[in-house]
């Protein structure tokens, strides 16, 4: 009995004997002191934070062999165990730095980056909505980044002195084949998308990652939205037409499906607003889309997007050979376009993203010589106005699957490898002025394989290094692209990186087929970046010097201009500037970028090297806009300036058997101020049922006479200024959304 | 003799767990009794820690993690750093999970944290967050609310974001007013389930209150 009374008191006393201190400083390996950690004895309650000098210390009243532990966010936990008797413990600990991304160098050459959550710079959908010159379109948006070039004569990204082709897009991944609306002559097209299918936008303007092939200059990566907040339904109605839709998420909110159509008819704006050509069909266009998306695991997604459209144009415009003739160019487009991509976590570090797209387009396409009085002109005698009457029908098919397998190994790093196969067939038949029919087929498959590691040394220092090879069945070659690029991160949270990297390119279907034998073209980049990004702000500035070689020059064969060798070269070299800033002035966001290029190249048709004419040497952009709470509304302005491009009359001289350079020029500077005014009378009305969006928005608002560039006539008496459709562009529509406050979103749908 | 020392034994475990017991109501209670004075004296951190340990010996409790994951919420609150919010915000989220974990079922008071996660990390950008956190903040809300209809700190919550928001956007003061009444009523009649459990936001109500005098 009295032996347990004495287990029981010596226990007693033991909990209540005397408390131990115990004390010391937290740091960093670079002997840094490390405030507000949490240190403690496990599975106790005692421990302390250290102060803001690092210090720390408690008391405890633990007895024994104990483990003591400091724990914080962005450090390797540390653990030590110490034996507490009754004398103090002075203890320091070094705590060693982990690799996060929240600390971690951006590997960020050559990207602007956009997402919710690596907010690094550029643009999300509703920066591109309020970007005043963008009209909607993300690539227009995209033309106020450096790097690009205001290009207006044709649609695409011209991007450091490449051509449009020379820029690929791709939505979750995979490949995406006529994203902009069919070509019509002398006018750029917008992209068939609308910016709020997307919520990421990462733009490359070179340097880009292994996952990425067969586009020499850069490459715009969209990433499609997830699940739908909420189910709504919306509506839009403009002087251009109207549009509906609705999105349903599931009762558990794993699942998802939308639909949306719209119906544009610009018979109503063409009366309004004077355009250049004479429509003899106004454009019409019917548009759907479909999208299904499924929660497959905590982590893991399926998504569905199809979509379809038709077009149907006709106008006429002054004949550049003779002011007796119009050319009346006719266009029925079809398009439609599947994509269906899956994600999922593995576990074990390991995730994989796989899609597969397809597209199928056609084209039909109708030109005739006309007289004043719109009548079919057929002058047989005279080959260069018999070869103003044709038709011809292009259907193309384009399919395109990709894999990517991704390890994370310690910290950040990671491995990546996977699989593209890219499948083109296109067919094109061409009725000439005397009814001969000729028909080709150009089918090209591409299979692709890539691997790349991503490795981060310490939270400073890191690299990317990848290597792609490709093999085209079309040109019977195949090549091995290697990526590599640093990126190093200063005290001050400002980073320079480095890039390099080679590009291959496969020949344009349009300069097809040919007898003689080709291979890739190719581009060698070479960036240097210095960035500071804080969250309110971006400095960015970049140097870049791009060489091309094995550019395709194309010839006449069989009365065709077709690519003929790969003799071709060129190269690029710039500066440029972005300065973003949301902070200095409260509801007001403004950027600033200047691009300065420095470009020459001989291809296609050119007959020596000259600078290429979608290259201005200075472009500037200045994008503003000011939210002004009481009135509701945002006030949105754009700014643009690009100093005069160069354009030539090249012509094939019989004689020589070659191309000459007969005359040359250069349009004079490029000015474009836009405005758009956003006005959100629901906001905020927390019971409305409706949340209803006003927009209006006027581009080239000064009226400058912009000129894109010349057309010759053949016999280069005659030059013909191209420009915009019309001087001013006015819109005004007016969107609903019902069942959720989609302010943002309803600002423009289907703009 | 046997039956003495099983007894003893008995006696001495019991007497042991007891002293655990009273040990962790008086560090919760020592630590609770400095909450509300946390907003002030900006020790919310240091406290996230505090509560943080004894949840981490307790492991089965739940309200020191929730009251972890309260203090480390209004640590994001008042970090003047935006880009710091998110990485504090994933720590709340993370203990106010463990929190849920430990209870095992639904809780009004955890929602009511929920909620003010999905705020901290609206307030990092709330022009292009606001259609994501904006609803999912106002669903916990409603959430909590219907958990428990007689709890006041939702409807605090609802009122503090009324008082926020501008004029022009369906809040302000006056539209505030209601519910910090409606909350005032609930807090004079509210009574918590048992020791140690939430009875915070006496104090910011009477600060808000005093705003109307």
């Amino acid at each position: 009995m009295s032996r347990s009374l004495t287990i029981f008191l010596l226990l007693a006393t033991n909990l209540s004997l005397g408390q131990v201190k115990i004390s010391g400083k937290l740091t960093d390996n670079h002997n840094k002191p490390l405030p507000g950690i949490s240190i403690s004895i496990l599975n106790s309650y005692d421990g302390a934070t250290s102060d803001s000098l690092g210090k720390y210390s408690f008391t405890t009243i633990e007895k024994g062999e104990q483990s003591l532990q400091a724990t914080s966010a962005g450090y390797k936990s540390f653990e030590q165990k110490v034996n507490i008797s009754d004398q103090p413990i002075l203890l320091d600990i070094s705590l060693k730095e982990q690799v996060t991304e929240l600390k971690a160098v951006v590997i960020s050459a050559g990207t602007f980056e956009a997402s919710d959550q690596k907010r690094a710079t550029a643009l999300n959908p509703l920066d591109i909505v309020t970007t005043a010159s963008a009209n909607g379109d993300i690539t227009s948006a995209l033309k106020t980044l450096p790097g690009t070039q205001q290009v207006g004569e044709s649609e695409g990204l011209f991007v450091r002195g490449g051509t449009a082709s020379e820029s690929k897009i791709f939505i979750d991944g995979t490949l995406v084949n006529n994203f902009f609306y069919s070509s019509e002559p002398n006018q750029a097209t917008r992209g068939r998308f609308n910016p709020f299918l997307f919520k990421g936008t990462i733009f490359s303007s070179g340097g880009y990652s292994a996952l990425y092939g067969q586009a020499l200059s850069s490459v715009l990566l969209l990433e499609s939205i997830d699940l739908p907040e909420k189910t709504s339904a919306d509506f839009g109605f403009s002087y251009l037409g109207g549009n509906a839709g609705l999105q349903k998420l599931s009762k558990n909110k794993k699942s998802s499906w939308g639909i949306t159509y719209s119906y544009v008819n610009l018979a109503l704006v063409y009366n309004l607003i004077k355009q250049k050509f004479d429509y003899f069909k106004v454009p019409v266009l019917h548009e759907g889309d479909a999208n299904f998306r499924i929660k497959t695991s905590a982590t893991g997604m399926v998504k569905y997007f199809g979509y379809f459209s038709t077009t149907n144009v006709g106008f006429r415009n002054q004949d550049v050979d003779s002011l007796n003739f119009k050319d009346a160019f006719g266009l029925k487009n079809f398009n439609m376009y599947h994509n269906l991509s899956w994600k999922e976590y593995l576990g074990k570090g390991w995730k994989f993203n796989t899609g597969v797209s397809y597209s199928n387009n056609r084209d039909d396409i109708e030109n005739e010589l006309q007289d004043h009085n719109d009548k079919k002109q057929v002058i047989n005698s005279d080959p260069l106005y018999a070869y103003k009457n044709f038709d011809v029908l292009n259907k193309g098919r384009h399919s395109n699957a990709k894999i990517v397998f991704d390890k994370r190994l310690n910290g950040l790093s990671a491995i990546r490898f996977g699989a593209e196969y890219n499948h083109s067939d296109e067919r094109s038949t061409y009725h000439q002025y005397d009814g001969s029919q000729y028909y080709q087929r150009i089918k090209e498959n591409i299979l692709s394989g890539f691997a790349e590691t991503d490795i981060y040394v310490t939270n400073n220092i890191a690299a990317k290094i990848g290597a792609r090879a490709e093999h085209s069945q079309l040109i019977e070659d195949w090549n091995i692209a290697p990526r590599v690029s640093l990126a190093y991160k200063f005290p001050d949270n400002s980073q320079a990186s480095v890039a390099y990297g080679i590009f291959y390119q496969d020949p344009e279907s349009k300069y097809l087929p040919t007898r003689d034998a080709l291979h890739f073209a190719k581009a060698t980049h070479y960036i240097f970046q210095y960035q500071k990004i804080t969250s309110l702000r971006t400095f960015r500035t970049e140097l870049f010097y791009k060489k091309y070689d094995d550019l395709f020059k194309t010839g006449l064969t069989n009365g065709r201009f077709v690519a003929v060798n790969n003799n071709g070269f060129g190269d690029a070299k710039g500066a440029e500037i972005f300065w973003r800033d949301k902070k200095t002035i409260k509801n007001f966001d403004y950027w600033i970028s200047y691009s300065y290029l420095d470009t020459k190249r001989d291809f296609l048709n050119y007959p020596f090297g000259i600078e290429p004419s979608f290259a201005a040497k200075h472009t500037a952009s200045l994008v503003l806009k000011k939210f002004v709470t009481k009135m509701k509304t945002q006030f949105n302005a754009s700014y643009t300036y690009a100093t005069g491009r160069p354009y030539y009359n090249i012509a094939f001289d019989d004689n020589g058997g070659n191309y000459k350079l007969y005359d040359e020029g250069r349009t004079k500077d490029y000015n474009n101020l836009s405005l758009s005014v956003n006005y959100l009378p629901s906001l905020g009305k927390t019971n409305a049922k409706a949340f209803t969006v006003f927009v209006l928005s006027l581009t080239n608002v000064l009226g400058a006479n912009n000129v894109y560039t010349y057309n010759y006539s053949a016999n280069g008496k005659n030059k013909v200024a191209v420009t915009p459709p019309s001087k001013r562009f006015l819109y005004l529509g007016c969107f609903i959304s019902l069942g959720i406050d989609r302010s943002q979103d309803a600002i423009d749908n289907h703009l | 003799m046997k039956k003495l020392s099983l007894f003893v034994v008995i006696l001495c475990v019991a007497s042991f767990t007891f002293a655990q017991n009273d040990r962790y109501i008086a560090a919760m209670k020592s630590n609770i009794a400095m909450v509300d004075s946390m907003m002030l004296k900006k020790n919310s951190a240091e406290l996230a820690n505090n509560f943080e340990r004894i949840a981490d010996a307790e492991k089965t409790q739940w309200l020191p993690y929730y009251y972890a994951g309260y203090c480390k919420i209004v640590q994001a609150y008042n970090e003047p750093d935006n880009s710091k919010k998110d990485a504090i915000a994933d720590k709340s989220k993370e203990l106010i999970d463990k929190a849920e974990a430990a209870l095992g079922k639904e809780n009004s008071e955890i929602d009511v944290i929920k909620s003010m996660i999905a705020t901290a990390r609206m307030m990092v950008d709330p022009q292009s967050r606001y259609m994501t956190y904006g609803p999912e903040s106002a669903d916990y809300i409603e959430k909590a609310k219907s958990l428990d209809a007689t709890n006041p700190r939702p409807v605090l919550l609802e009122a503090e974001g009324k008082f926020y928001t501008p004029e022009q956007f369906g809040g302000g003061k006056d539209v505030a007013k209601e519910s910090f009444d409606k909350a005032k009523e609930l807090f004079s009649k509210f009574q918590p389930e048992a020791e140690l459990y939430p009875t915070w936001g006496n104090g910011a109500l009477q600060y808000f209150l005093s705003q109307y005098k």
